[in-house]
């Protein structure tokens, strides 16, 4: 019915997320904060591409099966007060699953690259230390 | 049965990405995300479907298959865009200032 919105909802808010982070780093002078900060930005970069790509695809998936118009009041079940409820849980429970999946999706992408970076600059330890002996 | 062209199309383009050298200039990374994350919502939706409704996990007639295909489309002419408005061979600037 429109369980998009729940994803496109979390899109905005980190793309407001993103941009405060983005002015923070700009902001500041070159150390290691700013590092972590730029950092962070690309990487909330990458959660935003994957919730307003996937909510704007759903979106038009929506609009295929005639579940939302371009004219007011945008959402078919609006018309129906019997489907507004159905709709808003809808939204509450599939959206909301659907934000969540995409966010743990992100989180273990996060995750990889963290630990990945970890081995790396271990690696590169371990043999600047082996090359002084 | 858009849900399965999505995820082809998302595996697609990761790899393009991952060959690329110029993945960051063609941003090839928006693309790939935009699609991983529409995979991953359809599957999420069909799964919670699945187990509300019952019925076909995957919807095989072909109405499902031309959203599939058009949803490509969308996401490519979307891509196309933000790369044309970005510019990032100076193409376009170029044509504006013969």
């Amino acid at each position: 019915m429109a369980c998009f919105l729940a994803p496109m909802s979390e899109a905005i808010v980190m793309t407001i997320v993103q941009k405060v982070v983005m002015n923070k780093a700009k902001k500041m002078g070159r150390s290691g904060s700013e590092n972590t900060r730029s950092t962070w930005t690309r990487r909330l970069g990458w959660l935003n591409k994957m919730l307003w790509g996937g909510s704007v695809l759903l979106a038009f998936e929506h609009l295929w099966h005639g579940e939302i118009v371009p004219w007011p009041p945008f959402l078919t079940a609006m018309k129906n007060p019997a489907d507004v409820g159905p709709m808003f849980h809808e939204i509450a429970t599939v959206g909301t699953a659907m934000a969540v999946a995409v966010t743990v999706a992100w989180a273990l992408m996060i995750l990889v690259v963290e630990l990945r970076g970890r081995s790396i600059s271990r690696a590169g330890t371990t043999s600047t230390v082996g090359g002084t002996e | 049965m858009w849900l399965i062209l999505t995820a082809f199309a998302a595996i697609i383009t990761t790899v393009v990405w991952y060959i690329s050298p110029q993945r960051d200039t063609y941003k090839l990374g928006l693309l790939s995300l935009a699609f991983w994350g529409a995979t991953t919502m359809w599957l999420v939706d069909h799964v919670m479907a699945y187990m509300s409704e019952g019925g076909e996990f995957f919807a095989m007639n072909p109405d499902a298959t031309m959203l599939g295909v058009t949803v490509i489309l969308v996401a490519l002419t979307i891509w196309l865009f933000v790369l044309l408005v970005g510019d990032p061979k100076g193409v376009i600037r170029k044509l504006i200032h013969k």
